[in-house]
């Protein structure tokens, strides 16, 4: 059996390499892949606690997530070509007023 | 049955003052007069109820609710008619009525709206005046008392696109609030000294203790009080409004400046006699104040060339009389002297408004005269005035100035009295000074004023008094002869008691000093009128040889002794400077301005800073957030 800690890292390394992407990059679209990489490694942290603790809920908990992380990709799409269509641009520092 | 002598004139008020502009002039005055005379009626049925009642309890008390209760402090409204609210009610209104009359056709120039503001002032004026007196305890009265200071100024200042008629109402407010500021101080200190402010209860617990010898609270309450009696009834130091009140339309002089208001502060001592009556300190202060301006306005009246003038001249100086007698505690003839002076007063200035109404404005005696022919019913009426206010046995001034001027030399004050009897030969000869010069003897028409186009329509015909003026002047012609016999036997006097009970006058039964001092005082009035009739009927080229020889005493006299530029330079102009130089330009404009400023500048420079952190871009955002939450993690998973 592959010990707890193991996933842990795996989940840790994940989270870190999706928040770098967030910062990092210039691409809505992949900005928003980021995010969901971000939300899958707390995913793995919750399923690997859940069989480590012989409990469910873990599971239960990363559906919610899921289907969370499904709406917002919808909604964020949808803003992502609203603000595509004014600017003709993926850039989020293309947005730095709040009006326009 | 109490409310609705003060709620009348209210509902006069109200109805004009919302209704007045649309129901016209004729309409208008009839509510007003109406009203004053259904208030006069219920005065009446009051009055007589009271009479019915046992000597000793004669009193009507309706306590509408309790307005005030806090902790140990309880003011009731309530209203409370006694024997001195009973004289002074029926003055209020019956005289008062008799001026609404009078003003029916006096006002009658006027525009409908400003008709009708007059008389909605006029009627708010007796309702506020009438719960003066009607008020049971201070605070009552207190709205009374500045109800009244109100309409006097809005009165004053009634034709208040003339500048001086705004000045005048300005400095009467002003005046008025230095003494009421000494009133308000009174009575918190009295409701701190006896835990009440009804005059009934204060009026009880003070009645067994014994005067004060020297200075204390009592003593302190009084004079507190009289400070604001002396801005009320223009006493010497406070007396500089009345003279300027003369602004006003005559009929207000009649009703606010001579009858009623101006007595409010003889009213108020009498109300709270057993008070005074246990601070003799405070009754000297009263009867020296009260000759002192006796004697000062009657020795400025002399020299007066405005009607109005001589007449509130007059006034103070009656007014001085009235604070007199209360000084030395012949609390019923100071009140005597209220009730008839109310009379002939009102008369003599409703007359000077018919002389003034009949000439078109003018109001200069130098430039009447000869009036008698022209205008009989006036000249009559004012004749009659002017006896009875000079002390003709008689008529109703005789009884009452020498009631009180008996009663300072029976009391001890021989200079008071030597001073008030100066004053009754002051009075005689100013007031037929002014019969003389007004009635008698020819006009001299002003040049200037026969090119003026208004006053050669008026000059042209001469009208006396309209029904309504006339009406008016012949009442008061009558009461001025007849009030006086009230007191005859002791009659009011015994009414009267059981408002200063327990506080017995100490009784004098010198017949025969009496009649030596009656025989002297008679004898100042006729030789006033015959000193008047010298230089102003017989032999002008004397007075106007008296007038140069003492030309000095009569620059100052007609100066008024310089009492208002001494008022300017030593009050009025500090106080600008202090204002100007002190309170605006530092204190204003640098520290209450510059700390207003400087809030607004700090918040606009940190703002200027702040503003940095926000740069639209989300990402910086993100980050900013995603370090904080890894710092609190830090923070609290750190072992």
């Amino acid at each position: 059996m592959v010990p707890l800690n193991y996933y842990l890292v795996l989940s840790a390394m994940l989270f870190a390499i999706g928040t770098a992407g967030v910062f990092v990059r210039r691409n809505l679209i992949t900005i928003l892949l980021s995010v969901e990489i971000m939300l899958n490694a707390v995913n793995l942290t919750f399923v690997a606690f859940g069989r480590a603790l012989g409990s469910g809920d873990g599971q239960i908990i990363v559906f919610f997530v899921m289907t969370v992380a499904a709406a917002e990709a919808a909604v964020g799409l949808a803003i992502v070509i609203g603000l595509f269509r004014h600017r003709e641009s993926l850039n989020p520092d293309s947005w730095t007023v709040l009006k326009w | 049955m109490l409310l609705a002598v003060p709620a009348l004139p209210l509902i006069g008020f109200l109805v004009n003052a919302s209704l007045g502009r649309r129901i016209g002039k004729a309409a208008a005055g009839a509510v007003a007069c109406g009203a004053m005379l259904a208030s006069f009626a219920v005065s009446l049925l009051a009055v007589m109820r009271l009479v019915s009642l046992e000597p000793d309890s004669r009193a009507i008390v309706s306590r509408a609710f309790t307005w005030i209760s806090s902790g140990d402090f309880i003011a009731d409204f309530t209203l409370r008619l006694d024997p001195l609210a009973a004289v002074m009610i029926l003055v209020v209104t019956g005289i008062g009525t008799l001026i609404h009359v009078y003003s029916t056709a006096y006002m009658h120039e006027e525009t409908a709206p400003e008709y009708a503001r007059y008389f909605s002032y006029l009627n708010l004026f007796a309702a506020f005046m009438l719960l003066l007196v009607l008020g049971s305890n201070f605070l009552v009265m207190f709205v009374g008392w500045e109800g009244v200071g109100l309409c006097s100024y809005l009165l004053i200042g009634f034709w208040f696109e003339k500048r001086s008629a705004a000045d005048a109402g300005k400095k009467a407010f002003i005046v008025n609030r230095i003494g009421d500021f000494g009133f308000v101080l009174g009575v918190l200190l009295a409701f701190v000294r006896f835990g009440t402010i009804d005059f009934q209860q204060i009026a009880r617990a003070v009645a067994p203790m014994s005067p004060e010898a020297g200075l204390g609270t009592i003593s302190i309450i009084t004079l507190l009080l009289f400070v604001g009696a002396t801005g009320k009834s223009a006493q010497i130091p406070l007396y500089v409004w009345l003279p300027d009140a003369m602004e006003g339309p005559t009929p207000v002089s009649a009703l606010i400046h001579a009858a009623t208001m101006v007595t409010a502060g003889v009213y108020m001592i009498g109300r709270n006699a057993v008070l005074f009556a246990h601070a003799p300190a405070t009754l000297t202060v009263v009867a020296v104040i009260g000759t002192a301006t006796a004697l000062m306005a009657g020795t400025i009246a002399l020299v007066q060339n405005d009607i109005k003038r001589v007449l509130a001249y007059s006034t103070v100086s009656q007014l001085g009389y009235m604070f007199l007698a209360m000084g030395v505690g012949a609390y019923a003839a100071g009140i005597f002297h209220l009730y008839t002076h109310a009379f002939f007063k009102a008369l003599l200035f409703l007359g000077s408004g018919a002389v003034i109404h009949a000439l078109g404005g003018e109001q200069d005696l130098r430039r009447m005269g000869g009036l008698k022919r022209d205008l009989p019913i006036t000249y009559w009426t004012f004749l009659i005035g002017s006896i009875a206010i000079a002390g003709v046995p008689g008529f109703a001034g005789f009884f009452s100035k020498d009631e009180i001027l008996f009663r300072t030399f029976a009391s001890g004050h021989a200079l008071l009295w030597t001073v008030g009897l100066l004053t009754a030969l002051l009075t005689a000869i100013y007031m037929f000074r002014l019969v003389f010069l007004a009635f008698f003897g020819d006009r001299t028409p002003d040049q200037t004023h026969q090119t003026d186009p208004t006053h050669l329509t008026h000059e042209t015909h001469l009208h006396d008094a309209p029904p309504a003026m006339a009406l008016a002047l012949i009442v008061l012609a009558i009461g001025s002869v007849v009030a006086g016999y009230a007191s005859l036997g002791g009659r009011f006097e015994r009414f009267l008691e059981p408002s200063f009970a327990p506080e017995r006058v100490a009784e004098v039964a010198d017949r025969g000093l009496e009649l030596t001092l009656t025989a002297v005082s008679i004898a100042a009035a006729l030789g006033g009128i015959a000193i008047a009739a010298y230089f102003f009927l017989k032999n002008r080229r004397a007075a106007d040889r008296m007038a140069e020889q003492f030309a000095g005493p009569r620059r100052l006299l007609q100066n008024k002794y310089y009492v208002d530029e001494i008022y300017d330079a030593a009050i009025v102009q500090p106080i600008r400077i202090v204002s100007e130089s002190a309170l605006w330009k530092a204190i204003d404009v640098r520290v209450i301005d510059g700390a207003v400023n400087g809030v607004g500048e700090t918040v606009t420079g940190a703002s200027e800073m702040l503003r940095r952190l926000q740069t639209g871009s989300v990402r910086a955002y993100a980050a900013s957030l995603f370090l904080g939450v890894v710092l609190i993690l830090g923070y609290y998973l750190w072992p």
